[in-house]
This record gives C-alpha cells, sequence and structure tokens, in this order.
C-alpha cells in the first residue's frame, strides 16, 4: 500500500492505494466519481479519458502512483457548478451521445483536441483524433457536429475572457 | 404539434446526467459488505472438467468461496432455457442440450465458466482464481459451421446427433420448384453473413443482494428486459418466487440484443449472495464480454432466384445453415427462422419462396439476437441478390428493384408477413435524388481518371419490428407474450408519471415518451418523468428489443392515456357543470368548447385526489393502466445507397457518399431518430468493411479484444445523409413503426454492392478489409 496525494476537481486528496491500482479505479472505487469509465482491458476504448496536468489521459494505462502530484480533471469536474462546459453543452445539443457510458471519456478528450487544434479543426481532423474513442451507439455522425460545434463556442468563450 | 409535443427535435432530458458524469450504472452501485466474483473460465473450447482444487485459493487473504459448477447443480439452480421452440420439416422438436451455469463437466467453448472465487476486492478474487487449479481432459473441438455437421464430426450433446438442432423449413416447395421450370433466367448466389461481437460500450455487470431476514433477493443487472429476467430468474432458474426478487436495470450502457438474454453470471451471483451472506459483484471486463455475450449472425447460404422473360421474380429458394454457438441462447431459435426467413420476400413481389435453415452446435461462444437479428441476413442476401441478378441481366439495378417492387397495400408474402403499408418507389426515389444517381457515371469516369475504382450500391430493405400479436407468436412457439405495459400517474398536483415495460438504454425514452404526453395534455415534459427498469416500480412489460419500444411500449401508452382523459374530463365537466362531449384539452387545460370556461389539469387532478366534489360513484384518483397487444407487426423500410472509391493499389475502401431514405412512419422525435439511424448505419458499415469474429481451427476466439476485432472508429466512418418518407402505419395509434434497427439491417449490401460494383468482381465476402478487396481486385 502506499498514499498518493494528488488534486483531483480543485480539491487535495490523498489515498492509500495498493500499488498495482491504476488511476481509474482510484477515481472510482477510492473517491467514487463514477462518471470516468471503463470500457476495456486493452486501452482501446477511451471511456476512461481524464485530463492529467491539462492533457488527455487513459486513465486505465496510468498507475495511481504516476498521478501523484499531478492535478487531475475528471468529467464531474468539468462543469463551473451548474454552468456546463461548452462541450458538454455541444454534445446535449447536437445528441452527441446516446447510452452515454463512453460519453465522459469522448467528452474528455474533445475539450482536449479543442485545446491542441485551436479553432483550426475540420471534420477529418476530429475523426482522425477521435481513433482512441469507442462509441457503439451513435456512429460518430453527431459526436463529430458536437466537437465542431464546441471548437466554435470554446473560441468565442476564450475571446469573452 | 406542440413545442415540446410529437415532431419536435427536443433535446434529451436524460443527457444532463451522462455528460456531467452522473449516469448510475450497474457497475456504480456499492453496497455496504459487498463480495467481489471472479469466474474462472475454460480456456479450451470442448474439454472435459475432471477436477476442480481450490484449497490453495482458499487460504488466500480476503477469499471468501470458491463456488463450482457441481454445487450450483446440487443447488438445483435450473439449466439455462431457450424460450422459442421450433419444429423441425419432419415434425420433431427442436434438440437442445444442457446449459448449466456453471459446468460441471462439460465444458463446449472457450470462457465457458467453471467456477467463480467470491473475494473482498476484485484484485484478491483474481489472485485467488490464479491459484484455483482445473484438471481438463481436452476433448477435439469443432469451431464451423461446416466442420460440425460432416459425418463423423465431434458431437457437442448427446441430445443432438450429427450437431443439428433443427432442420426447418417454410414457404412451399413445390411452388417454387414449379417457379424455376419456368423460368427465363436463374440467378445464383452463395455467401456468408459473418459473425459479429455487438459489443456494447458497457460491459454486462451484476450485484445480487440477499436479505436473509425476508428471503428476498435484489439484482441490479445490465439488462434490457428487467422483468423478463425476473420472469426467467424465476419460473425456470428456481433462484426466488418473483415477489421475493427485485430486478433494476439502472442505467444500461448500450445492449444491441446482447443483453436480453439471462447470462450465467447473473445467476451464480444471486445464488452467491445467499451462499456468502453478502452482497456479490461481477464486472466484466471486455475479454470477457468478447468471450460470453452472446454473438449475432453468423449464416453460410446458398440462395437461387428464378426470374421471367420481363425481369419479373417467380421464386426464391434459399438453404442457410446457422452457427448457433455451443448453446442455445434465450431467443436463438427465432432468429434464423421467424426473423429471418419470413423477411426473405423483402420489399419485392415473389410470387413463391421455400427456405430451409439448418440449426448446428459448435464450441464456440452462444449466438443470439443482434441489432436486427436474422433480418440484416435476410436483406444481406436479398439486396446482395438483386444487384448480382441485375448484372447478370444487365439491367440497372434501380430499375431491376423498380420493376419487383410490392405496390399494393396490404401484401401477403408466401412466408407468413402481411406488410400493412408501405412506398418502397418513394424511398428509392428519394435516395437516387440524394446521391444523384443519374450523374453517377459521369462521377465514375473521372475517377477512373485518376486512378481509382468508384462503385454505387443500393439496399432496399423491409424490417418487421414490434413482433405481434402475442396470440400468433404464441402459436409460432414463443415462450412469452409480446405486448406492451404502461401506467399513468397523474399526481395530485399534475405533473405526470409515466411507468413503462420497456427499457431505456440509449434511445432517449425519457424525452420521447414525455413528448407523446405533451402532445396529448399541452404541458411541457418537464412535468413528465418516465419510469423504467425496476420491477418494484413498474407493473410487469416485456421490454426493449425488435425496435419495439415506440410501436408497441407508446401505443400501450396511448391507451392509457385514453384512459386518464377520459376520466380527467368527467371530473372537468363535474366541476365546470357542463356536459362531457363539450370538454377539450388544450395546452394543459380542460376547456368547455365555445366558452370561456376551463379549468387547469393540477386542479382536475388535485380534485381526484381530494375526492370532494367528484360525480357520483367515481373512485378517487387519477391512474390508468393499459395492457397494450399489437394486431401486426411493423414494417420500417427503406432505399440506402453508398457511393465509394477503391485504391487498386491498397485495396483500401473510402466513402463518397451514404444516402438513406427511411420510412418509419411518424416520427416523434426526429434528432433521436436520425441518431438511430446514424448507429445502425455505423454497425452495418462495420459488418461490411472490418467487423468479424475469427475463430481457429481449435475454437481459440482469435478476436477476442478491441487490438484484433476491429471496432469502427470515428476515421472509419463518413457523415451520414438521412432523409425520410412517410407512411403512417395504420395498425398503431401512433401511426409509427419503429427504428432502431433499420440502420443495421439495410447498410452492409449497400456497402458491398458498391465495393463489387467498383472492382467488378462479385466473390466477395464481409468484412471487405483492404486485403480481401485486394486479392479480389488481383485474383
Amino acid at each position: 500500500m502506499s498514499t498518493v496525494k494528488l488534486t483531483v476537481n480543485g480539491r487535495a486528496v490523498s489515498v492509500d492505494v495498493e500499488d498495482r491500482t491504476l488511476l481509474v479505479h482510484l477515481l472510482r472505487e477510492n473517491l467514487n466519481l463514477t462518471g470516468t469509465h471503463v470500457g476495456c482491458d486493452t486501452s482501446q476504448c477511451g471511456a476512461c479519458v481524464v485530463h492529467v496536468d491539462g492533457r488527455a489521459v487513459k486513465s486505465c494505462t496510468m498507475l495511481a502512483g504516476q498521478a501523484a502530484g499531478c492535478n487531475v480533471t475528471t468529467i464531474e469536474g468539468l462543469a463551473k457548478g451548474d454552468e456546463l462546459h461548452p462541450m458538454q453543452a455541444a454534445f446535449r445539443d447536437n445528441h452527441g451521445l446516446q447510452c452515454g457510458y463512453c460519453t465522459p471519456g469522448m467528452i474528455m478528450s474533445a475539450v482536449d483536441i479543442v485545446h491542441r487544434h485551436g479553432g483550426k479543426l475540420d471534420e477529418e481532423t476530429v475523426r482522425q483524433e477521435l481513433e482512441g474513442n469507442i462509441c457503439r451507439c451513435t456512429g460518430y455522425h453527431n459526436i463529430v457536429k458536437a466537437v465542431l460545434d464546441a471548437a466554435g463556442r470554446m473560441k468565442v468563450a476564450q475571446a469573452a475572457e | 404539434m406542440g413545442v415540446e409535443g410529437i415532431g419536435a427535435s427536443v433535446v434529451r432530458k436524460e443527457d444532463r446526467r451522462f455528460i456531467t458524469g452522473k449516469g448510475r450504472y450497474v457497475d456504480d452501485v456499492k453496497l455496504v459488505g459487498m463480495t467481489y466474483a471472479h469466474f474462472i473460465r475454460s480456456p479450451h473450447a470442448h474439454a472435459k472438467v475432471k477436477g476442480i482444487d481450490s484449497s490453495a485459493a482458499l487460504k488466500m487473504p480476503g477469499v471468501v468461496a470458491v463456488l463450482t459448477g457441481q454445487q450450483i447443480v446440487d443447488d438445483k439452480v435450473g439449466n439455462l432455457i431457450c424460450g422459442w421452440a421450433i419444429t423441425s420439416k419432419d415434425g420433431s422438436p427442436m434438440k437442445m442440450g444442457a446449459w448449466p451455469a456453471m459446468a460441471p463437466e462439460t465444458v463446449r467453448f472457450v470462457g465457458q465458466a467453471v467456477a467463480v472465487v467470491i473475494a473482498d476486492t476484485k484484485n484478491l478474487a483474481k489472485d485467488a482464481a490464479e491459484a484455483v487449479v482445473v484438471d481438463y481432459e481436452e476433448l477435439p473441438a469443432v469451431a464451423d459451421v461446416r466442420s460440425a455437421i460432416k459425418p463423423g464430426a465431434v458431437q457437442l450433446h448427446p441430445e443432438a446427433p450429427g450437431n443439428i438442432i433443427y432442420d426447418w423449413h417454410i414457404g412451399d416447395e413445390a411452388a417454387t420448384k414449379d417457379a424455376f421450370s419456368k423460368a427465363a433466367n436463374v440467378v445464383t448466389l452463395e455467401l456468408t453473413n459473418n459473425r459479429l461481437v455487438p459489443n456494447a460500450m458497457e460491459p454486462r455487470a451484476a450485484v445480487a443482494d440477499y436479505d436473509a431476514a425476508e428471503e428476498h433477493y435484489t439484482l441490479w443487472t445490465t439488462s434490457q428486459n428487467p422483468h423478463v429476467a425476473r420472469l426467467v430468474l424465476s419460473a425456470f432458474y428456481n433462484i426466488a418466487p418473483e415477489h421475493k426478487l427485485r430486478v433494476i436495470a439502472p442505467d444500461v450502457g448500450g445492449g444491441f440484443g446482447s443483453k436480453i438474454y439471462i447470462y450465467p453470471e447473473e445467476m451464480v451471483a444471486l445464488w452467491a449472495s445467499k451462499k456468502v451472506g453478502r452482497p456479490v459483484k461481477w464486472t466484466g471486463d471486455r475479454s470477457e464480454a468478447f468471450l460470453t455475450d452472446a454473438h449475432g449472425r453468423d449464416h453460410i447460404s446458398k440462395a437461387e432466384m428464378a426470374f421471367d422473360k420481363d425481369n419479373k421474380i417467380l421464386g426464391l429458394r434459399v438453404k442457410t445453415h446457422a452457427n448457433f454457438g455451443a448453446y442455445m441462447s434465450l431467443f436463438s431459435s427465432a432468429v434464423p427462422t421467424y426473423l429471418y426467413a419470413t423477411l426473405l420476400s423483402g420489399q419485392y413481389v415473389i410470387p413463391a419462396i421455400y427456405a430451409e435453415v439448418v440449426a448446428v452446435y459448435t464450441n464456440t461462444t452462444p449466438v443470439d439476437a443482434y441489432r436486427g437479428a436474422g433480418r440484416p441476413e435476410a436483406s444481406y442476401l436479398l439486396e446482395r441478390m438483386m444487384e448480382t441478378a441485375a448484372r447478370q441481366l444487365k439491367v440497372d439495378p434501380a430499375e431491376l428493384r423498380k420493376t419487383n417492387f410490392i405496390t399494393q397495400f396490404p401484401y401477403q408474402t408466401p412466408v407468413i408477413m402481411a406488410y400493412d403499408i408501405g412506398n418502397f418507389h418513394a424511398s428509392i426515389d428519394a435516395a437516387m435524388k440524394a446521391i444523384d444517381y443519374a450523374g453517377f457515371p459521369a462521377r465514375k469516369a473521372k475517377a477512373k481518371a485518376d486512378g481509382k475504382l468508384r462503385g454505387i450500391g443500393l439496399s432496399c430493405y423491409i424490417e418487421a419490428c414490434g413482433i405481434a400479436p402475442s396470440k400468433a407468436v404464441g402459436s409460432l412457439g414463443a415462450g412469452v407474450g409480446l405486448w406492451e405495459s404502461a401506467e399513468i400517474r397523474v399526481n395530485p398536483v399534475g405533473t405526470i408519471e409515466v411507468l413503462t415495460g420497456t427499457h431505456s438504454h440509449g434511445q432517449g425514452h425519457e424525452t420521447a415518451f414525455a413528448q407523446i404526453i405533451s402532445e396529448r395534455l399541452g404541458v411541457p415534459i418537464s412535468q413528465v418523468s418516465i419510469v423504467h427498469g425496476d420491477t418494484d416500480k413498474v407493473q410487469f412489460g416485456m421490454g426493449t428489443y425488435g425496435s419495439r419500444s415506440i410501436a408497441v411500449g407508446g401505443a400501450a401508452i396511448v391507451k392509457a392515456m385514453e384512459k386518464v382523459e377520459a376520466k380527467a374530463k368527467k371530473i372537468a365537466a363535474h366541476a365546470l357543470e357542463a356536459s362531457e362531449s363539450d370538454i377539450v384539452i388544450e395546452n394543459g387545460e380542460f376547456k368547455v368548447t365555445g366558452t370561456d370556461k376551463s379549468i387547469a389539469l393540477p386542479m382536475v387532478a388535485l380534485a381526484a385526489y381530494t375526492a370532494h366534489n367528484l360525480p357520483d360513484g367515481m373512485e378517487p384518483g387519477l391512474k390508468e393502466t393499459a395492457f397494450y397487444d399489437p394486431t401486426n407487426f411493423t414494417f420500417p423500410a427503406g432505399a440506402y445507397i453508398c457511393e465509394l472509391e477503391v485504391d487498386p493499389g491498397t485495396g483500401k475502401t473510402s466513402f463518397v457518399n451514404f444516402v438513406a431514405a427511411d420510412d418509419f412512419g411518424r416520427l416523434i422525435n426526429p434528432m433521436i431518430v436520425e441518431g438511430q439511424v446514424h448507429g445502425g448505419l455505423a454497425q452495418g458499415i462495420g459488418q461490411a468493411l472490418l467487423e468479424g469474429v475469427v475463430y481457429d481451427g481449435t475454437g481459440q476466439l482469435v478476436t477476442a479484444s478491441f487490438m484484433d476485432y476491429s471496432m469502427p472508429r470515428a476515421d472509419d466512418l463518413p457523415s451520414f445523409k438521412l432523409s425520410h418518407t412517410t407512411t403512417l402505419c395504420p395498425g398503431n395509434p401512433l401511426g409509427v413503426k419503429g427504428c432502431g434497427e433499420a440502420g443495421a439491417i439495410g447498410a452492409s449490401a449497400a456497402v458491398i454492392n458498391a465495393i463489387t460494383d467498383a472492382i467488378g468482381n462479385n466473390k466477395l465476402e464481409m468484412p471487405a478489409t483492404p486485403d480481401r478487396v485486394w486479392h479480389a481486385i488481383h485474383g
């Protein structure tokens, strides 16, 4: 067992975990942040994507101990209180989700994609960048629409700040 | 239509919890004292279980129990059942081998459970499982249908000689033979419908909790039909009587058919929770999903179609072998029979049809309904046949289809189905216009100049949704009725709860069903809650599969609403001192027509519950129930056209355009409907280009992870162009047909027809990987 200290959704936490514990299990089992999902066991599906120090990471590929000292944001920490993040709002408004299981990872990846590409996203880039997130419900059509929509909203929001 | 009524693309009520990480799935459930189950699964496709030594595991930290297949047999937990009886052409019943929840003696597919470890944590259970020693005596295995039916093949079950479950037929053999004898042309086709893994993104899971004081079980499970699960667990598996078993299917992360069935793991979790006296959680990992979720499709077919000199179809003859895997899953028997062969008339006038279906055991994962279930197999066969025929007869494939379309309704096919309504010309015309079919030759020529092979492929599907009526399916062997129930509770303050026996696992029922109420009463959907997925809350219902929820469940809601409205009008009329026949409902108010007198819904509801001033003899309250049994299936239909390019150097396929023109009858929420079509198309295209289960000769599943089984990713798919044509379904009060499976049913043939058109070689099987396409081009 080790004690891992990290910041999750802006809150400093200290958690005792087995050394083999993955970050996703620390979040789900120790912190009860069950919005981060597990959809596979080979780091393919992306349902577990969170932000570690601002970058999208598959939390099933990272040991909890590797996140020590890091700043982790999960889907639960994305909105500002009742105000949805533009990506969350765009997923809802464009019907970019159905069963909701891949959605948290999809949204966290998508936010990172927009951050990395700024306003230069096009459909082809979004589709390539979403390679690491599998959705079985939507056929990606509306997810792609949502990401492009959110990219515009985030640009506007950034300009306003 | 109101702002939030029928036909409005309102955003989904359920989305907020999913986009903020507040969805509640089975694996999110935590109970005090919970233990964790890890199954020990056979690494062999066929073996005798000679012994299980769990002594070392039982000494490990945190281990609560190691339970075996023999113990579950000793405790008289029932074997898994198949719920649809099929009779072979010789009159004999289907031949079903026994399937215990954990194998006491013989394992018949890789991944079949033989024992389970229960421990304080998931990791401790996994650690202990490593220490359990299972002594297997390996047996020869047979992993494909052709090998399984050969004389002298390994026999899986003593009950099924020759590994044959049934040899069934439908249609008129003599009339079909006669039709072929008069044919000017006969077109033949052999094809495989590749085996698929459903792969809902949420793996299956179960949390079971036994309350010894009440002798009562609660099961949280990833189910599309919690009431059916309770019925089967109670009546057939002897877990507990129904009133002592609560089944909850909370948020469920996709199903696609794979979560219809009651699997061994749920049974074992319930049984084990009593044995160990603590709650038991099992969450499957993706590898277990590949090995144990019921697979889909897996047909090998030979088909012949007879045409007269005017290219009119005279007859169709089909022989199909269906791979059932090692055991008969819950609805497996119905899939290649009443959900497949009954759709072999497609959109066409085919005077004579004869189809034979042989169901075969192999040492592979059981096969059952997967999105479309039999109908994709029928549609793929027919639509490849039409394309093949058009090429052989040297006519345009669209013209050949139009020459043979059914245009008079109702239309009785030679294979049971009676189509109530449709307009197939409207769909194909809409699709051809959307893709500029007429301009294709010029585009093909231009692509050729650029070194690319361009092709166009059509697929005109019809499907049958909302399997019904109950009396008819019962006469065909179904073990259940296929009606649906609804209960509507108008609360004393006028808010409304709708309890439905259907289950939403992505389909958006919480929004679409609320829109039906909004349409009737003029109340906003925020005033309406849809309750589903809990046998303690909702009366018996049949669940969600076969695109039945709106056509059957939605109709049940309308029937219950009619009763609510009738009573509410009586109360309103009494309060307003008016005649009941003069009361109309508008914008949430009950008005006396032609006057300015009205009373709002909350006041009517309050009057119903205070009961201070009700009409003489009226019972208090405003709550009504309806059970709706349809009179027929519904028949969604449409036309899909795919245009793509093949790179002759690599065999790689690139989409140029994919258009879909569907007729689903009335649309409740077009945004949700289109989302359903997108998802279905992705699964159909996935089958055509990417997905395919591979077993090696010994029955090992080679494609057992997302690294080996190619799931469609965002950059594998195009954006889709959708349109709708409309004929209202006459069989239900909403005029709806169902839209959940259409895309998966129609898409694969359009893709393969386009590739074979591009490369000029019709010998191509799914998935049409670059390797296969390259070889089809270059030999």
